[in-house]
């Protein structure tokens, strides 16, 4: 089956309430997914997702000051804590940051004096009397709309968005830079971090991912390509190149290889619900760190280590650069992030037991159940395992969210989004 | 266009009888939901033109619903409509009925966009002055409640700012319940709704009575400026003021000086910023015992912050914080106890530091006197003066005027011109252009002698800038040099300098001289003028540059008015003439209109009476289409080439015009 480069899904993200959920494509589209309300008759069926609304958010540009294309491609969407009856959201792309709003509107204004409904004008010489336009119901429509576009503040790539605490402002990251903005102004950003040498030879990491703190809203972090978190408080300066805690773990030196700094690379951080833990992945593994220990995480899950032995072939099809996302339930006791195949790994923080899953059209049909998947290392191969070398690392699962009240999680393998819930009853 | 008619046709209330009155506001109606946002904001602005004619009866009951339902509209639109509705009252039939205008404000109220919602609150608090104390209980504190207990953020945000208007003239069951429902929401759950609980509190305090003004606010107060969010915080402080000015000087330390004291040394800078922000006004609300006690040595940590934005932000109130110790004893606090922290900033690292208070520390040598000054700020003043920083030099030099009152200029002029040299050659030209607008005032306070000596050179070397923007400012600069200095010193030191660049090779240089001739011929009056500069324009017409040429075109319009009517007409006018045909259109168009212009005043001197009389007289561009025309012009190009030439003054003015080579011009 050709898949339109277009549609792969760049991004997957659920609203605050979980009741939406939003991805961003390649092509720079947005499609938002509302779940259906409970049925009160069929009440084991909870709420299916449907297609609520879908705009084009950003269009390929280009930047002829410095001759170079910007891609469309939506980076990151982040949800805006609810203000009134509509939703908000920030899209972005590798330098531009738009907020959308999300409204219904079930109304509309009827009664012309001049013309009628269809626009046929009438004879002004028959108006006698004055109209007033009355708001009739209508058929629930849903619009998008931009409302602000942050532009012009980036000169790398914008590889994460995280909105503040304070509901006010938010901060975009670059490999260099991260920006801290107030969302109703849009011609001025501050820039609180720089990581940019003097000296562009002598660049040894970027920053790969950042986020606020989900309830300290003067706290973010940052991970970098060495594998670091940085932790940042905006209380002690008003620029924050200096950080507060700095996160690593020291390397094991048997593990050591020509590819550890590769691997070692953060794709994403992700702060707890709770705001005391904070995950990242890294190409191999998930680690949990707590927030008042710096020089370990206090867990760490393998995710795929039956790799290790073919990290040079990944290398040679650049699948070693891919960027993992993950992600934490509602309760922050399970952990969630994708693999290659199609799989996707789950984590239980407390049984410390794992699962791997598989998410694909051939395998599993509407309504059934997923069954585990297992796959082998080296020796021989049982039943129902699948070989590493049978893997097909074209089919990876890059972004995965979960729902952040219910068991209901959304996974994107390349052009496909699949929810799955938990098994009702 | 109906916008046009609207106004003009006077509408009637209510004119029902299908006459022409009803057609302008039929449109006017309709464009209520025009596609075009432009015409549906047009007719919100004239919603007061539509109530009139709908009467008040129908305006409560159709136009209002309408208006309820708006709210799906364009920000710009809603912003309007919010504004209006808040001058309504009369057009829905009186403070009877100014409660109907609440549902509309309701609904934009809790929109999203923070400008609409705070138009909306101003129009309510308007409204609610116009309810009767009745209707205010029945109608607008049930909608305050309402608003506080809505489920969004933006209703309950909104409705902070409502508490105060409807306070006063509740009756005390009501006030009881308008306490409650603030203090609810200073510990509401969302920051947006603390911050605007915090930002209203000293507004609502001010409604209170005093008692419970402690009883209930001040704890609020104490809550909120110990928020785990700084940007509640830092709110606190501002609601600190107007709470001060209410108490005693004794409940004034109990109550408020602890959190003050704490919002100092806060953990969060932005919360230390504020407290240095609003020191002032801290400063007038705690009187002259704490601002000793306590404000001052708080200051004194300010000023020495490590945060740089705070110290910049102290640094910003030294003047300010001096002005308003009690007199007496003054000078001492500041010599002990100020003085020596601002001698520490003259060095900070920061340059925003340095700046800030380069841009005050000249106000203090009034304060502190003349011996003083010369004893202990010079130092200073020489300091910043050599500073790296551009910018604090330039706000030294542009305060210079406060110490020239003092100890007179010359204590540092021998600093001063090595500054304003390096200034004057900075390689940014925004540099270059600042020091330039301070010529004047400088000029003025050192006098003329020292600037023939000193400054003169420079402020000719910058008439061939290779900046257009600093050639501009340049020649205003010596309109204003000769307005100062008189005429006699132009002709001997000035104009002598700018005619001899008409025969500059560089043709930009010579359009500087005519630029420089538009600028100075009337402060230089008509001698000078008609005797040594129409010669050089004149002449300057034979140029091989058509950009050269049509500015004498220019100037020649622009020093018409100031020549007698001998040199037009035997001087001027044939020469307008020849560039008047021209091979280049450019050249020819500026002929044309200098042409018209000077006619029109030679037709004004011969017959002066007649000439006061033409309405269409004044002013040459109004005169557009009365201009003759000169043989085998094209008649429907005017406005063709003035747009082109007009494209070229912009281009110019960008600076870039040294860059850009002409594709028309001929050198």
């Amino acid at each position: 089956m050709a898949t339109l480069k277009s549609d792969i899904i760049s991004t997957v993200e659920f609203n605050h309430s979980g009741e939406l959920l939003a991805t961003g494509d390649k092509g720079g589209r947005v499609v938002i997914f509302q779940q259906e309300q409970e049925n009160k008759i069929q009440s084991h069926s909870r709420g299916e997702y449907n297609v609520y609304s879908t705009f084009q958010s950003h269009e390929p540009e280009f930047d002829y000051l410095k001759s170079l294309e910007i891609e469309e491609k939506i980076n990151k969407i982040r949800w805006l804590p609810q203000k009134n009856a509509a939703q908000f959201l920030l899209s972005t792309n590798d330098k531009t940051i738009k907020l959308w709003k999300i409204s219904e509107r079930d109304k509309r204004p009827e009664g012309y004096n001049l013309k009628e409904e269809d626009g046929r004008y009438r004879d002004p010489t028959t108006v006698t009397t004055l109209r007033v336009p009355v708001f009739r119901p209508m058929d629930l429509m849903v619009e998008a709309s931009p409302r602000r576009i942050f532009a012009n503040a980036h000169t790398y790539h914008i590889n994460s968005i995280s909105i503040n605490s304070d509901y006010e402002t938010y901060l975009s990251a670059d490999d260099l830079r991260i920006n801290l903005w107030h969302l109703e102004i849009t011609d001025r950003s501050f820039n609180i971090v720089d990581i940019k040498p003097a000296n562009m030879e002598e660049l040894t990491e970027v920053i790969t991912a950042a986020e606020f703190h989900p309830n300290s809203c003067n706290t973010f972090v940052y991970s970098s390509s060495k594998g670091t978190i940085r932790l940042c408080d905006m209380r002690a300066s008003a620029l924050c190149d200096r950080h507060s805690k700095l996160f690593e773990e020291p390397e094991d030196p048997s593990n050591r290889s020509f590819f550890s700094e590769i691997i070692s690379s953060i794709s994403d951080v992700k702060f707890s619900h709770s705001g005391r833990y904070m995950m990242t992945r890294d190409y191999l593994s998930v680690k949990i760190w707590d927030l008042n220990m710096e020089n370990r995480p206090v867990e760490t899950y393998q995710v795929h280590e039956y790799l290790r032995s073919k990290l040079c072939s990944l290398y040679e099809n650049d699948c070693i650069f891919d960027k993992f996302e993950c992600c934490w339930n509602g309760s922050d006791s399970v952990v969630m992030t994708g693999s290659y195949n199609n799989f996707f790994r789950m984590f239980d923080r407390n049984t410390k037991r794992d699962i791997t899953l598989e998410a694909s059209r051939e395998n599993n049909k509407p309504r059934t159940v997923l069954k585990p998947r297992k796959v082998c290392a080296s020796g021989k191969r049982k039943k129902d395992e699948i070989s590493v070398d049978s893997l097909d690392f074209n089919k990876k699962i890059l972004h995965t969210a979960w729902h952040p009240k219910e068991n209901i999680i959304a996974v994107a393998t390349t052009n496909n989004l699949y929810i799955f819930q938990d098994k009702v009853n | 266009m109906a916008g046009a008619a609207g106004p003009g046709t006077g509408p009637g209330a209510a004119g029902g009888d299908g006459d022409d009155s009803l057609y302008p506001i039929a449109v006017l109606i309709d464009e209520l939901r025009n596609e075009d946002v432009q015409l549906r904001l047009n007719s919100i602005k004239k919603l007061s033109t539509i109530a009139l004619a709908l009467g008040v009866e129908r305006t409560r009951t159709e136009l209002l619903p309408f208006l309820t339902d708006t709210i799906y509209d364009e920000d710009e639109v809603l912003l309007a409509l919010a504004e209006q509705l808040g001058n309504f009252t009369g057009l829905v039939g009186g403070p009877d009925f100014a409660h109907c205008l609440l549902p509309p404000l309701e609904s934009l109220a809790t929109v999203e966009e923070t400008v609409v919602r705070d138009k909306a609150v101003e129009s309510l608090r308007q409204i609610s002055q116009e309810h009767t104390p009745v209707a205010l209980e029945a109608h607008f504190v049930p909608l305050v409640k309402r608003l506080a207990s809505g489920d969004w953020f933006t209703s309950r945000t909104s409705a902070c700012g409502l508490f105060s208007v409807c306070y006063p003239r509740a009756s005390n069951a009501v006030k009881a319940e308008i306490r409650q429902h603030f203090r609810s929401l200073c510990s509401d759950d969302t920051p947006m709704v603390r911050r605007a609980a915090a930002s209203k509190l000293g507004e609502f305090a001010k409604v209170l009575e005093l008692d419970s003004v402690k009883s209930e606010i001040v704890p609020l107060f104490t809550n909120l400026a110990s928020d785990e969010q700084d940007s509640v915080r830092l709110l606190a402080v501002e609601a600190c003021v107007s709470i001060a000015q209410l108490l005693s000087q004794d409940d004034l330390e109990v109550l408020v000086m602890p959190t003050l004291r704490q919002a100092a040394e806060d953990k969060s800078w932005r919360v230390r910023y504020m407290v240095a922000d609003k020191f002032s006004e801290l400063q007038k609300a705690v009187g002259p015992k704490i601002t000793l006690n306590d404000l001052i040595p708080a200051f004194q940590n300010l000023l020495k912050d490590c945060e740089a934005e705070v110290r910049a932000a102290a640094a910003h109130k030294v003047k300010e914080l001096c002005e308003n110790l009690p007199i007496e004893g003054r000078e001492t606090i500041i010599m002990n106890q100020v003085l020596p922290y601002i001698k520490e900033l003259v060095s900070d690292t920061n340059q925003h530091v340095k700046s800030a208070l380069a841009s005050v520390i000249m106000g203090l040598s009034t304060i502190l006197g003349k011996e003083n000054t010369i004893e202990h700020l010079l130092p200073l003043f020489l300091a910043q003066l050599k500073d790296e920083c551009p910018e604090v030099r330039l706000n030294i030099i542009s305060n210079l005027d406060c110490v020239n009152e003092v100890i007179g200029i010359r204590q540092l002029s021998q600093s001063l011109l090595p500054a304003i040299v390096e200034l004057a050659e900075d390689a940014k030209w925004r540099v270059r252009l600042a020091i330039i607008e301070y010529m004047p005032l400088l000029a003025g306070q050192l006098g003329v002698e020292f600037f023939d000596e000193k400054l003169n050179s420079l402020c000719m070397a910058w008439l061939v800038d290779h900046v257009y923007a600093i050639r501009e400012a340049a020649t205003n600069n010596l309109m204003k040099l000769v307005q100062k200095f008189g005429t006699e010193w132009a002709q001997n030191t000035i104009v002598p300098k700018v005619l001899v660049m008409a025969d500059d090779p560089n043709y930009l240089h010579r359009m500087t001289t005519l630029f420089c001739i538009n600028a100075l011929s009337e402060a230089c009056g008509q001698e000078i003028t008609t005797k040594q500069m129409l010669p050089i324009v004149l002449k300057m017409a034979g140029d091989q540059v058509a950009n050269v040429r049509f500015n004498v075109a220019k100037s020649l319009q622009k020093i018409g008015p100031i020549l007698d009517n001998d040199a037009l007409q035997v001087e001027v006018k044939p020469v307008l003439q020849k560039l008047g045909q021209d091979q280049d259109m450019d050249v020819k168009y500026f002929a044309q209109e200098a042409i018209s212009a000077v006619a029109q005043r030679l037709r004004k001197l011969d017959f002066p009476v007649k000439g006061s009389e033409e309405p269409s007289a004044p002013g040459a561009d109004k005169n557009h289409f009365l201009r003759p025309r000169g043989p085998g012009e094209d008649t429907g190009k005017g406005p063709a080439h003035q747009l082109h030439v007009n494209t070229r003054d912009t281009l110019a003015q960008l600076g870039t015009a040294e860059l850009v080579h002409f594709s028309r011009s001929r050198d």
